[in-house]
């Protein structure tokens, strides 16, 4: 994928946080050589092209994007068909751009009622008869525009053709590294493939796993508030919703570590559409008891959000999309 | 040049600001910049899907709200979770917080001096622009720089084993932390306390002689171009001095005296947002003194936060070097509160000292070594948890509503970039309109504006030099009938 020994590459941000941004910076720290082969030619938050120069670039010119963020605002939609437009390669650069990612929440409610929470009901705000509107008349009598806020939130491959994916909230400077080794290959994988994170549960890499028995079977289900958790054990035998051994690996397990469970940015291991509803089978499944009722008590009694726990990175790509869609972004 | 009515000038988008950022400068018939606005097209709503959230989530939620500054965001959390929970932590988990913080703005802080805005001053704001960049930077320090950098790096990988991670930091729980420290990581911590120093007084010292050694540049950091005289806020301990984990809100007005200090529980007394139906972004203010638009003085309730503004509201600093540094700073410029806004960077170095400082008094204390670092809540939770801390942009507030099984139901949210947008905007308008005459778009307006916006924030301009790269702007030229009659680039 080399052209003129050197990999043209784009970075874009839509809905996002900075921090995929501060991870690749990471990885470019970690392996510095990396500067000399990469030709960037797009990155909105380091180097100055603009969208102007991304234009007028010949269409297939650029070998790789990394977009990173949700589909929030009408100008992601565009600058993301212009960059699939001018790239050979799209990647969904992490959580939020794979699968929604924790911005994705949001499509638990419908747009209005998150402008009305922000721009009406907060204690703070006191003029509930002003909010931000898509086209204003300044007293100078000139329109200032404002970019659209979508119904819902959408991951990258509702809007464009995505080729593969790099996840994690965000993915670690190795994942990034191992992923760009593999695009520099050349020897690239069938498309619609995760780069760069493992190919197993993240309870493979997790130093507690030694702990965990072959089948896991408990009594209760425990939030972690209230729970005093021993960091040398595996935090599912302890009753605390660790979602590792339904989570794809490749972070070193960051989190289990200093005693608290993953919560699944790494995401699906396969590319099922519903890692949520995997989610609550597999604690369902570890449950000691034959009882149904039982076993939904003491799920309700552990998890009071299933899917905030379930689907906390993942929600505008599963199932209950189809439902969010339908009905304009209220349910679940 | 076609002759018209009323146009206005597009710069989209900004390059280097977070959430992408518009300005547009509006001329009067003779092209003269009348006003000029500051767009944030951005938005996602935490404050919403908060809601029905268990609140200790809201600890690992949060910091997706910045990832160039999760940690303030989780510790902001974490403390209003401790509230909303109704339990304390033990001194150990408290000074553990304290002390990944201080990494945190330690690291953060270098960042921005050396990465971001450095490069205006270390190299000068008059170097060609394939220059002003980190590599930039570091030809002008030479191997000092690289030593600052891994220093900096071997804090942040320090940090990602206190704190689980770097990015999006997980360990913080209601009534402590999740995990006590392992010798090793103690070890490796009192290790490094030097290096931190060292970090600090290299620093300072680079930024004295390059800098102030600089009649060009002292001139720009003390010029009118970048004066607002507006009131200051930020969090003091019980002697008045900075503190970036814990304390009292202490406003001052634009005289310097005290105006109000008060627990983050009455913030709902002292202040208020104002909506712009042009932008996304909302401007907190001072309730009391009231909304005026976007003009300073002592009648506008705008309110100021980042560095400057906790030096301005502190009485001293509470560790020696820092407080000598402080001094020095108020000496020269001759005034207290400091309302030049580019003396930011001068604060950001203070505060650097403080830092590492803080850093070297916390990991020497034996406090840390306990194992005792949770204390696990017991009573009912809710109804109400508020939290707040010293982002490294300034005042992070968290405040949460809860019912009695700790579901969140409300969430409020004032983040730091907010308390200075209304500034920002007021500074960019400065900006354009001493610089845009006659429908002349002169050289230095990008590079005023820029600088102008880059000193609150390394948000607003998250990478700035960070790689070399022609720097462009396109003026779009419009009728008042918003069609584009002219369309150029720029170059700086």
């Amino acid at each position: 994928m080399l052209s003129e020994g050197k990999v043209r590459i784009a970075f874009y941000w839509m809905a996002s946080c900075g921090g995929c941004e501060e991870a690749q910076v990471d990885a470019v720290s970690d392996e510095p050589s990396l500067i000399n082969i990469l030709d960037i030619v797009f990155w909105p938050v380091a180097v100055d092209f603009k969208k102007e120069d991304v234009e007028k670039l010949p269409d297939k010119s650029v070998d790789v994007a990394l977009i990173n963020g949700g589909v929030r605002l009408s100008e992601h939609i565009e600058m993301a068909k212009l960059l699939r437009r001018k790239s050979k390669i799209v990647i969904a650069y992490g959580a939020c751009s794979s699968w929604g990612g924790i911005p994705g929440l949001a499509n638990l409610y419908s747009r209005e009622e998150v402008l009305s929470r922000i721009y009406s009901e907060v204690p703070t705000v006191y003029e509930k008869d002003k909010k931000p509107t898509v086209k204003y008349i300044t007293e100078e009598g000139i329109e200032l525009e404002l970019p659209e806020v979508l119904p819902i939130l959408l991951p990258l491959n509702a809007v464009i053709e995505v080729d593969y994916y790099i996840p994690g909230c965000p993915p670690t400077p190795e994942t990034t590294l191992n992923a760009l080794k593999i695009l520099l290959s050349g020897k690239l994988p069938p498309k619609g493939s995760v780069l760069g994170a493992s190919q197993r549960a993240l309870c493979d890499e997790c130093p507690l796993n030694v702990t965990k028995p072959e089948k896991i079977l408990i009594k209760n289900l425990s939030r972690i508030y209230n729970t005093r958790v021993d960091p040398g054990k595996c935090l599912l035998i302890q009753g605390i919703p660790c979602l590792g051994p339904s989570t794809r690996g490749g972070c070193t397990a960051l989190c289990p570590r200093v005693a608290m469970p993953c919560i699944g940015c790494y995401g699906p291991l396969e590319t099922h559409t519903d890692y949520g509803g995997k989610v609550i089978s597999f604690l369902a499944s570890i449950i000691d008891s034959k009882d149904e009722r039982e076993i939904a008590r003491i799920i309700e009694e552990g998890v009071p959000d299933p899917a905030g726990l379930a689907y906390k990175f993942t929600l505008p790509a599963s199932r209950l999309r189809l439902n969010l869609m339908k009905w304009g972004g209220r349910g679940a | 040049m076609p002759s018209l009515r009323m146009r206005k000038i597009v710069v989209d988008p900004i390059t280097r600001l977070e959430g992408h950022g518009r300005i547009v400068a509006i001329l009067d018939e003779r092209g003269d910049c009348i006003r000029a606005y500051l767009q944030v097209p951005e938005l996602r709503g935490f404050e919403k899907f908060l809601e029905g959230r268990p609140a200790e989530d809201a600890a690992v939620i949060t910091p997706r709200i910045c990832g160039v500054c999760p940690t303030a965001h989780h510790m902001a959390s974490t403390k209003a979770l401790d509230d909303l929970f109704h339990v304390d932590p033990p001194i150990a988990a408290k000074k553990i917080r304290e002390l990944a913080y201080n990494i945190f703005m330690l690291e953060d802080h270098a960042l921005h001096f050396y990465v971001l805005a450095g490069p205006d001053f270390i190299v000068g704001p008059e170097a060609p622009r394939e220059e002003r960049n980190i590599i930039g930077v570091l030809k002008k320090v030479g191997a000092l720089g690289y030593k600052i950098i891994s220093i900096r790096r071997k804090l942040r990988k320090l940090n990602e084993k206190i704190m689980g991670r770097t990015i999006h930091p997980p360990f913080g729980r209601p009534g402590g932390i999740s995990k006590p420290l392992e010798p090793e990581v103690i070890k490796e911590l009192r290790d490094s306390v030097n290096e931190a120093i060292e970090l600090a007084t290299t620093t300072h010292k680079v930024f004295k002689s390059i800098v102030l050694g600089d009649p060009s540049i002292y001139k720009l950091i003390a010029s009118d171009a970048y004066r607002h005289e507006t009131y200051y806020m930020g969090l003091v301990d019980d002697k008045n001095r900075l503190n970036f984990y814990d304390g009292k809100l202490r406003i001052v007005d634009p005289r310097g005296r005290e105006y109000a200090k008060f627990d983050v529980h009455e913030y709902l007394n002292y202040v208020a947002e104002h909506i712009e139906p042009w932008t996304y972004i909302k401007f907190p203010y001072l309730k009391t003194v009231g909304w005026k638009g976007f003009i300073d003085g002592p009648d506008s309730g705008i309110l100021c936060v980042a560095p400057l503004a906790r030096l301005n509201v502190s009485d001293s600093m509470a560790t020696p070097m820092a407080q000598q540094a402080f001094e020095e700073m108020y000496e020269t410029l001759g005034e207290k509160p400091v309302h030049y806004t580019l003396a930011t960077h001068w604060a950001r170095v203070i505060e650097i000292i403080y830092a590492a400082e803080r850093i070297k008094e916390l990991a020497e204390d034996p406090d840390i070594e306990s194992r005792e670092v949770l204390n696990i809540p017991t009573k009912t939770p809710g109804p109400t948890g508020i939290g707040v801390v010293e982002a490294p942009r300034g005042v992070l507030i968290h405040h949460y509503e809860s019912d009695e099984r700790g579901i969140l139901r409300k969430a409020n949210l004032l983040v730091a970039t907010q308390w200075n947008a209304a500034r920002i905007n007021m500074s960019i308008d400065k900006a354009a309109r001493a610089l845009i005459r006659g429908g002349e778009v002169r050289e230095g307006l990008l590079n005023m504006i820029e600088m102008a916006f880059r000193a609150y924030d390394p948000c607003h301009a998250c990478g700035t030099h960070a790689l070399p790269g022609e720097l462009k702007i396109i003026v779009e030229l419009y009728n008042e009938k918003g069609e584009l009659l002219e369309k150029k680039y720029l170059r700086d």
